[in-house]
């Protein structure tokens, strides 16, 4: 469904992408892991269009969208949540969650009627705000939101854009325990339904919900494959499990 | 859905108050009216009295349409423009031009101001979104300054001598020759300036507006193309300001270059920020402060620039939300 194909970008000397090639398939969830600074968001952010990557091709669905712009990339189905919290702070929580519905409903040059009233938003809001857990919220303004359900507002915002792919960069980032398990629960939920690149760095999660996973390291897969096969991956272990 | 969920739909279809808390309401329709009652009571009275004067009063609503306009963009949109007196000046020169001319019509003015001055607003826009940060204010600056030039060298209208209105323009139902009706013309102007922001903000192109400024790189994540949007915004607040400064024009009877000086846009920008960006009456409570303030400093001294920019900076700096904040707390700091 995704295909990465020669992938490379460089800050200065920093090569974060280094010549990756990667596939994914419809309907999977592939995790990323990696070591801090390996690239991963480097990686998510080429693929999303955030990033121009310096060399490489990004193929969606078989077609080529290394320079769709990022708005575009969203209407074709993909959707990306942050490693850095980035919702509208001070929104409420449904106002945010309707503002990522309404960029799927049509074009948004309506200036008079006002959009908070408007149940084609707010209904589907509220049901993606259920499907997070974070229904009994909905009325607070963003900013008064604790780490985890911010985490959990952030994924509601790219899920309400109806995505059939979805790019996750530490959704767990920072989270306590009862809130990890509870956002473990949600891709559970998702898996399956959705096509997932998931970036996370509790091993414990990836190997319980990933289809396959590649290991990026210094902007290199060095390998990918079943989590049975990472597990026994001499090299991976090596490189990023931290034993000899 | 659940009961809870389907009392959460029930309970945010709502609509932001137009006034804000219930001091802001208070407050703010006090003020208003003020603004109204004050200056046409003191032409019946015959109190001449400079700062209660319809002259003094309508020169300080045209500024407030033209920081309502700025304010949109600037408070809500989040695009700081150092060259908004470019529209200013272009509105007043539509009134000006035609009218050494020979075309007097108001119908032709009016719509020729807003158009004019949105033109400009999509070409120097589209460029200008382009940039970022100090880059954004930089160019609109510039491009105002060209602006400023741009008539400065129109020798056939006067150039830096300016331009000299002999009537006003022309309504056919009312005479804006009398300063009362154009006093309530500006007035009526004014509301509905504020009251097309009010609707606008709220509206779906709104929300995406304030989305940008909040956090543009999500908006595109979530699929908004934010540079159309935020053009579209930029230009309504230029037409919006080209109107000011029609009424302006009509109001001085005499244009020139100076209006649209880049200490003019500066000028604007203070009143916004006094006021209160992103608030919407927060530019009306900054204009009006701004011109007294510097209409009483001037008559004390003629350094009153220094003292007039020390008070606006630390009026900045320790009230939070400018003015408008201020009001809607009920005075208190933050
Ligand atoms: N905008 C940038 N400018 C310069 N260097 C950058 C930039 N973004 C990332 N880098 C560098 O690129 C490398 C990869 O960074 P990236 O954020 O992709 O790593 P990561 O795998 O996501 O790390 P983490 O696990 O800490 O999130 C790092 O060395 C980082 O310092
Ligand atoms: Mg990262």
């Amino acid at each position: 469904m995704l295909d990465i194909q020669g992938l490379r970008k460089s800050f200065g000397g920093v090569v974060a992408t280094d010549n990756v090639t990667m596939g994914i398939e419809a309907g999977e969830l592939h995790a990323i892991i990696g070591p801090n600074g390996a690239g991963k968001t480097t990686l998510i952010a080429q693929l999303s269009g955030d990033l121009a990557p310096d060399a490489g091709h990004v193929l969606f669905g078989g077609k080529d969208i290394t320079t769709v712009p990022t708005h575009r990339r969203s209407h074709f189905g993909l959707a990306r949540s942050f490693q850095i919290t980035s919702v509208f702070m001070g929104l409420s929580v449904i106002d945010n969650v309707a503002l990522a519905v309404q960029a799927h409903d049509g074009h948004s040059f309506r200036f008079w009627q006002p959009a908070t009233t408007q149940a084609r938003l707010r209904k589907p809001a509220l049901e993606v705000l259920e499907k997070v857990g974070l229904i009994d919220r909905a009325g607070s303004i963003a900013s008064a939101l604790s780490h985890g359900e911010r985490r959990q507002l952030e994924i509601a915002m790219a899920l309400a854009t109806k995505p059939s792919f979805m790019l996750l960069d530490e959704p767990m980032a920072g989270m306590g325990v009862e809130e990890s398990a509870a956002m473990v629960e949600i891709l559970r939920s998702l898996k399956g339904e959705k096509t997932i690149l998931l970036v996370e760095h509790d091993m414990d999660v990836v190997f319980a919900l990933a289809d396959r996973i590649s290991v990026l390291v210094y902007g290199r897969i060095v390998a990918t494959g079943k989590p049975e096969a990472i597990r026994q991956n001499a090299d991976v272990r090596q490189a990023y499990l931290g034993e000899a | 859905m659940s009961d809870t969920a389907s009392a959460q739909l029930n309970d945010h279809l709502r609509v932001p108050d137009f006034f804000g808390s219930s001091t802001g309401r208070v407050v703010t329709l006090v003020f208003m009216a003020v603004l109204l009652l004050v200056p046409v009571a003191a032409h019946f009275l015959g109190i001449r009295l400079q700062l209660v004067s319809l002259d003094f009063i309508t020169r300080i609503l045209c500024l407030a349409i033209a920081a309502v306009s700025l304010n949109l963009i600037l408070g809500f949109g989040g695009m700081i423009s150092f060259g908004h007196a470019a529209f200013i000046g272009i509105g007043a020169y539509c009134v000006g031009i035609p009218a050494y001319h020979g075309y007097g019509s108001a119908w032709l003015h009016f719509p020729l101001a807003v158009v004019a001055s949105a033109a400009f607003a999509l070409i120097t826009g589209a460029i200008s979104l382009r940039t970022r940060g100090v880059y954004f204010i930089m160019i609109t600056m510039a491009f105002a300054q060209m602006g400023y030039y741009f008539f400065l060298s129109l020798e056939e209208y006067g150039g830096d001598d300016g331009l000299t209105i002999y009537s006003r323009s022309v309504f056919g139902i009312i005479d804006i020759e009398d300063k009362m009706v154009l006093f309530l013309l500006t007035y009526a102007c004014l509301v509905a300036a504020i009251y097309s922001v009010y609707r606008i903000v709220n509206s779906r192109f709104g929300m995406v507006v304030r989305g940008c400024n909040s956090n543009e790189a999500r908006m595109k994540a979530l699929g908004y193309n934010t540079y159309a949007y935020k053009l579209t915004a930029y230009v309504i607040a230029g037409g919006m300001c080209g109107l000011a400064g029609a009424l302006l024009g009509n109001f001085t009877t005499f244009i020139s270059p100076d209006m649209m000086s880049w200490s003019r846009s500066g000028e604007l920008m203070f009143m916004v920020i006094l006021g209160g960006t992103g608030s919407l009456f927060g530019p009306v409570f900054g204009a009006v402060t701004f011109v007294f303030i510097e209409e009483l400093l001037s008559s004390f001294t003629t350094y009153w620039a220094l003292p007039f920019g020390i008070l606006l900076i630390l009026s900045v700096l320790f009230i939070k939300g400018g003015l408008n904040g201020l009001i809607q707390r009920g005075w208190k700091r933050d």
